[in-house]
């Protein structure tokens, strides 16, 4: 009949999904992509690196102490003052708060959802009383606790992991509460209810999807949120211990010797800027993409 | 507004003796007192010691004693050093830090809050790239990396600035620390300011501004500045926050003698009465401030009535 008719098969055959048109999105935000990538390359060369340099990150190499980054040796970023490769301790202190911030993340958003998913279900007294603490929390110089509770607890790795999950997970509560709250009230909610939907299958077909938008955004958020308190517990000389070593401990190292040899600051710092940057834009990222208002 | 305010003060309460419960038990849950040393310590000495600081007493009495204490404004005394109470302690580094940060504080709002204003009026000229830029630095900039950066350039390379150190509220020592804060919060506060202006610029009293024949001025300063003010004064209590940790690695990059370096070195030394007197004074603070900000918001906003 006409060409607005002939083309309703194609719509009709491509279903759009929310998440086929987040990927289409987010693919075509250059900025996020490009740090996607420069992510990608940092963890990887944080994993393989150490196996294929010819140090190790604890062992110091006496001809060479706090030598320029040169290639002749092979230490191409330096050493540090103790003559250990600054490239291996960045990658190995790389592995250890990248590793920190993914765990730190995994049990703080766990807990934010279960938390915030919990009081938005029972609403009421139960709702008002789990809100009320994580007002508390928010209340409290978390970097305070967080020092006292490693004054206290010592500073095991996953000790540290816990502190940092202690104080991170609130931002997730609130958000997934307040989503919970308004997604149980949507009109398609009580229309699944009204022809016979069973609840299980409600919550993972309607909420929980509507749910994993905000929740992914906020991760992207709260990743470079943990990798920081991290460093900063470390550069204060609170976090991860010596010989073992992280982003922040270098920076610190760094900072202590910067006149003399400013390198073994600035690679650190810069590795830990980058990471930082890129989560950002990918954060930034996805939010465009799973924003529902931006179809 | 003055039941509001009595209410917020009264919800305030709680939330500060929970802190300080929690912190104390956690203290004494500890495995360790604080005279256990490598040197040892007769068993007479030890008793006179533990009876000096109320250690042979029951852990709730212990705790009713340090609540007494602090409703009288007394921290306690210091387990490493010796002759100093925490009140001493604080009263000579809380100068310091209030100086610094407070210094910092209204640099930043006056600062931020007019790069903000004028890179919402001039969306993609110069200084609206620099609020961006500086956003950006911001976010991903952590203070404990711009601070050596700075020592580098303006103390070691330029050498106009001393790289560290303290004397006497002297400027010369104070110059860096605050601008190193002011760089951090103007980044947040600059990016609010502007979005929110750029917001309120679009709605609709002030097209009917405009259309009245308004000079842009006029339209800015007496209708527009107000309503976008209000994401920044909530901006202001998290940042006020913020600050304190950004002052421990201030004071720590700067070796500057205020609360942070205070804390830093208690937590180091495994000073728990010093540390717990500190996290109860930054946490009556960190209470206050919030409250003020709440206050003030409510105070501002025409669209919240209590």
């Amino acid at each position: 009949m006409n060409s607005t008719l002939e083309k309703l098969p194609d719509l009709a055959s491509a279903p759009r999904s929310l998440w086929s048109d987040a990927r289409r999105r987010f693919l075509r935000n250059r900025a996020a992509l490009i740090s996607l990538g420069i992510l990608a390359l940092i963890c990887l060369a944080c994993v393989i690196g150490p196996w294929i340099l010819p140090y190790a990150f604890d062992t110091a190499d006496w001809e060479s102490m706090s030598a320029p980054p040169s290639f002749a040796n092979s230490h191409f970023w330096g050493t540090d003052d103790a003559g250990r490769d600054l490239l291996v301790r960045c990658l190995i202190g790389g592995r250890v708060s990248l590793t920190v911030g993914l765990l730190a993340t995994i049990s703080s958003v766990t807990l934010g959802i279960v938390w915030g998913a919990t009081a938005g279900f029972m609403g009421g007294r139960v709702d008002a009383f789990m809100m009320r603490i994580v007002d508390m929390m928010y209340a409290i110089p978390y970097l305070l606790i967080a020092i006292l509770l490693v004054t206290i607890l010592g500073r095991e790795f996953y000790l540290v992991v816990l502190t940092i999950t202690v104080f991170s997970w609130m931002d997730m509560a609130r958000i997934v509460r307040g989503q919970t709250l308004s997604l149980r009230s949507m009109e398609y909610v009580e229309a699944a209810r009204a022809i016979g939907v069973s609840t299980p299958r409600i919550i993972f077909r309607h909420i929980v999807p509507n749910l994993l938008g905000v929740v992914v955004i906020y991760t992207t958020v709260t990743v470079p949120g943990v990798i920081l308190t991290e460093s900063v517990l470390s550069f204060l000389g609170l976090g991860i211990q010596e010989p073992m070593t992280s982003w922040g401990v270098l920076i610190q190292d760094g900072a202590k010797t910067m006149e003399a040899t400013p390198w073994i600051l600035l690679f650190p710092a810069a590795l830990l800027s980058t990471t930082l940057y890129c989560f950002n834009y990918i954060g930034d990222g996805l939010r465009d993409a799973l924003d529902p208002k931006e179809r | 507004m003055w039941s509001y305010t009595l209410r917020r003060v009264l919800a305030a309460i709680p939330t500060v003796l929970v802190v300080i419960t929690v912190c104390y038990l956690l203290l004494h849950a500890t495995p360790g007192g604080p005279f256990d040393s490598d040197r040892k310590v007769s068993a007479a000495v030890l008793a006179n010691l533990q009876a000096k600081y109320h250690l042979d007493l029951p852990l709730w009495q212990q705790y009713l004693l340090y609540l007494k204490g602090l409703a009288q404004g007394d921290l306690g005394a210091s387990f490493r050093y010796a002759d100093w109470s925490v009140n001493d302690l604080v009263a000579s580094a809380l100068p310091v830090s209030l100086a610094i940060g407070g210094i910092a504080m209204a640099l930043a709002a006056v600062i931020g809050i007019t790069l903000g204003i004028v890179a919402a009026l001039r969306q993609n000229s110069l200084v609206d790239y620099f609020v961006m830029l500086l956003g950006n630095v911001g976010s991903a900039v952590p203070s404990f990396v711009l601070g050596p950066v700075m020592i580098i350039v303006f103390a070691i390379l330029l050498k106009w600035l001393p790289a560290g150190g303290w004397h006497d509220f002297e400027p010369r020592f104070m110059i860096l620390p605050i601008a190193l804060l002011t760089i951090i919060n103007v980044s947040t506060i600059g990016r609010v300011m502007r979005g929110s202006l750029i917001e309120v610029m679009h709605s609709n009293f002030i097209r009917t501004a405009r259309a009245k024949g308004l000079p842009t001025r006029v339209v800015v300063m007496r209708h527009a500045l107000k309503p976008a003010l209000l994401p920044v004064v909530s901006v202001l209590g998290p940042l006020a926050i913020s600050s304190i940790t950004a002052a421990l690695v201030t004071e720590t990059v700067f070796s500057l003698p205020g609360l942070g370096k205070l804390i830093v070195n208690g937590a180091g030394n495994r000073d728990y009465t010093l540390v717990l007197g500190l996290v109860v004074l930054i946490t009556l603070l960190t209470v206050t401030l919030n409250l003020l900000v709440d206050l003030a918001y409510a105070w501002l906003d025409p669209k919240i009535r209590y």
